[in-house]
């Protein structure tokens, strides 16, 4: 047997997931105004419902309407991580990249939205507690899903080869997702000073306003919105930083 | 051989390296001793209740300790390029997560019974009252550790930070597991009744254990192949 | 059967493709010489081949078997830059744990007669740590050929071996050819390779651009290879 064959032009060379097209380009670009459009819309409508319909709680007065950012965004973080998870998964199973850009790009936003939780629920303790801080177990777990998913990006800036990175993050981001759910199990058996759970899903209705309640769920939707079209910018910066990547090494 | 025998081998090899030059060992052990002198002077010693406190530090001291030798694991497969001949070799990439993990668990065990005793010179503290739920509180607590710190140790062999960043790694991931053992060895310590809430974290525990060690014999591969 | 088989193989580095449409079959008893500039591939090809290094597209199959399935790794012996041997270990410690590691059923006898083959039956129990350079390089021959694979991969053998483990070496994958089995390895020392190699492919850019048997005019005249490299256009 005897092989010669020609060089391969760099045109060739059919990457798995190559450098969006810039027809496929202005379509994403498209998709990322008309999400983060309908979400200016939707919250623009429901912040006037906060202020203006919805009157004060009995017992906290107006400070209680944070609840309308702080549960949404806590939501919005934990279905991100999630779904980061399962994305990881599918990357390790497929060894496509366009998988671990967006699990990436999911982490990071939900890592936002987690500070977002952590923050408005601090500005709400200092009203209602005088305190900003307790180490009550809720807080903490937040807490700890914050450091863990620092670390996933720490991890990621440590490491300059981007197939590399993309299997250590993914096994990172399973570990750190699973670890979240046993935190989370563990609440139920420990004492809290946190608000028990309000929402219906969890209690089975009965110790919140129906209007609120759903204000809540309704504030969920612009929430998410806003993380898609942050998810969606992000993750194609993290496919040209890849690009990037490969031009330096052919250049080597 | 099946997975477990080559598990096996890679801790039995991992162990007779360790006992030749003490190199964790020794590090681990003298940084336990120390931190526990420094509580000394951070707490008060004459309070009446020393096993209270020493239940809390204990852990703190374990998994500072931990760290030490987690680091070591993976570390030790570097000069020469061990890992690769290792890799290249039958052994399929869960058994060395797995066998890397009980050598840190034989050696930090050794750890803890050292840290305890000095403890109860310490802080005047008798740890000996129930020793075989102790002992099974440790078994538990310390797999945990150890099977995370194999993982994270291997995940982070080749990275420039690898010593900065596997405890900045671990330690979130083992907030419950480190909660777990706090809230026993306390009860234990100072010879409280187990109440079903106490016993709850032995639960919590052991789900750590099973979940995290399953996840690290899926992800082994993905994680030491590159 | 041929030996390695791989077939339109692509491994990448993110979207930098290191290997490019790889097709390659070697006989049973054949040693591939794998010639290229730094960063043609060479090694990252080797580690493809040894299960170390996962790819991305293609298939490729050693001794029969799926690239890194256990029997194909039990069946081969890989050599990387790194000597992979253990100082903290004796030199014996060292043989019987890749042994057992991959799979060989060595009794003390076998092991005796391989440290005396590789000239460390002396200092069969001192650490490695104490041993010279050379006697380090002739430990990782004997860990590399214990289990007696039907395959070899040796990355850049001769850059990092002693005269004296080159010519063990070379006896070595000489008993090792006799009974049959593959080698393939990655040189610059094109001279040394040529001598044992029964093929010649030649990496570019990741891609392999020749390949071809050794003929004995490339034995007798290294220059043809350049020559050829020319014709291929690669500089």
């Amino acid at each position: 047997m005897s092989i010669q064959t020609k060089p391969l032009n760099s045109s060739d060379a059919a990457v798995p997931s190559g450098p969006a097209t810039s027809a496929n380009s202005v379509v994403v670009d498209r998709l990322i105004y008309a999400f983060a459009g309908l979400a200016a819309i939707l919250l623009a409508y429901n912040l006037y419902q906060i202020f203006m319909v919805l009157g004060d709680e009995l017992q906290q007065g107006a400070i209680y309407r944070i609840i309308f950012f702080h549960v949404p965004a806590a939501l919005t973080a934990f279905i991100g991580f999630f779904v980061a998870m399962v994305l990881s998964v599918v990357y390790l199973s497929t060894n496509n990249l366009k998988w671990d850009s967006l699990a990436a790009a999911i982490n990071e936003v939900s890592l936002v939205f987690a500070c977002v939780n952590i923050v408005t629920g601090s500005i709400w303790a200092r009203i209602i507690w005088g305190i900003w801080w307790t180490w009550d177990y809720r807080l903490t777990s937040m807490l700890v899903c914050i450091l863990i998913f620092f670390g996933y990006l720490l991890l990621r800036q440590s490491i300059d080869e981007p197939t590399q990175r993309a299997r250590l993050s993914a096994a990172l981001s399973i570990f750190g997702c699973v670890d979240i759910v046993i935190v989370w199990k563990s609440i139920e058996w420990f004492r809290t000073q946190h608000p028990g759970p309000v929402l219906s899903i969890r209690t089975g209705g009965g110790s919140m306003d129906p209007t609120m309640e759903a204000a809540i769920y309704r504030n969920l939707i612009p929430l998410l919105l806003i993380a898609i079209s942050l998810v969606i910018l992000r993750a194609r910066q993290e496919s040209t930083a890849r690009e990037i990547d490969s031009l330096r090494r052919r250049l080597m | 051989m099946n997975g477990l025998s080559y598990a096996w081998a890679i801790a039995r090899k991992d162990l007779a390296v360790e006992f030749r030059t003490k190199e964790s060992l020794n590090a681990a052990g003298a940084f336990a001793i120390v931190i526990l002198l420094l509580f000394s002077f951070a707490f008060d010693t004459a309070s009446d209740e020393p096993a209270e406190l020493a239940g809390k530090l204990l852990w703190l001291v374990f998994a500072f300790a931990g760290a030490l030798i987690f680091n070591r694991g993976f570390a030790r497969e570097m000069p020469n390029e061990c890992l690769d001949a290792l890799m290249a070799s039958p052994i399929p990439a869960a058994s060395l997560v797995v066998g890397k993990a009980f050598a840190s668990f034989v050696l930090l065990l050794i750890v803890e019974a050292v840290s305890l005793f000095a403890c109860g010179i310490f802080y005047n503290m008798n740890w000996t009252r129930r020793l075989p739920a102790l002992f099974i509180v440790f078994v538990l607590a310390t797999w945990g550790l150890s099977i995370v710190g194999a993982v994270f140790g291997a995940l982070t062999v080749n990275l420039r930070l690898r010593e900065l960043m596997l405890p900045v790694l671990i330690y979130p991931l083992m907030i419950p597991l480190l909660t777990g053992a706090i809230e026993l060895t306390g009860a234990l310590l100072t010879n409280q009744p187990l109440t079903p809430d106490v016993l709850l974290w032995g639960r919590v525990l052991i789900v750590f254990d099973v979940v995290f060690t399953s996840l690290a014999i899926l992800l082994a591969e993905a994680i030491l192949l590159n | 059967m041929a030996v390695i088989a791989l077939d339109d193989v692509w491994k990448f580095f993110g979207n930098f493709p290191a290997l490019k449409q790889v097709t390659l079959g070697l006989e049973p008893g054949s040693c591939c010489a794998l010639l290229g500039r730094n960063g043609a591939g060479k090694t990252t090809l080797l580690r493809v081949l040894a299960g170390l290094s996962p790819f991305q597209r293609g298939s490729i199959e050693v001794l029969g078997s799926k690239v890194r399935s256990a029997e194909a790794r039990r069946q081969t012996g890989f050599l990387g830059h790194g000597i992979g041997v253990y100082e903290d270990l004796t030199a014996r410690e060292n043989l019987r744990f890749f042994g057992r590691a991959a799979g060989a059923k060595l009794d003390e006898t076998a092991l005796n007669r391989w440290l005396k083959r590789v000239d460390l039956a002396r200092v069969a129990d001192s650490p490695v740590r104490q041993f010279s350079r050379g006697m380090r390089q002739r430990l990782a021959l004997a860990r590399t050929f214990q289990h007696e694979p039907q395959l070899f991969l040796l990355d850049e053998p001769f850059t990092s071996l002693d005269d004296r483990s080159i010519a063990m070496l070379g006896e070595l994958l000489g008993e090792a050819q006799a009974r049959g089995a593959t080698m393939v390895l990655s040189t610059h020392q094109i001279r040394e390779a040529l001598a044992i190699a029964s093929h010649v492919a030649l990496l570019d850019q990741g891609q392999l651009r020749y390949f071809a048997r050794r003929t004995d005019e490339m034995v007798e005249d290294p220059r043809t290879l350049y020559r050829i490299r020319e014709e291929l256009g690669i500089l």
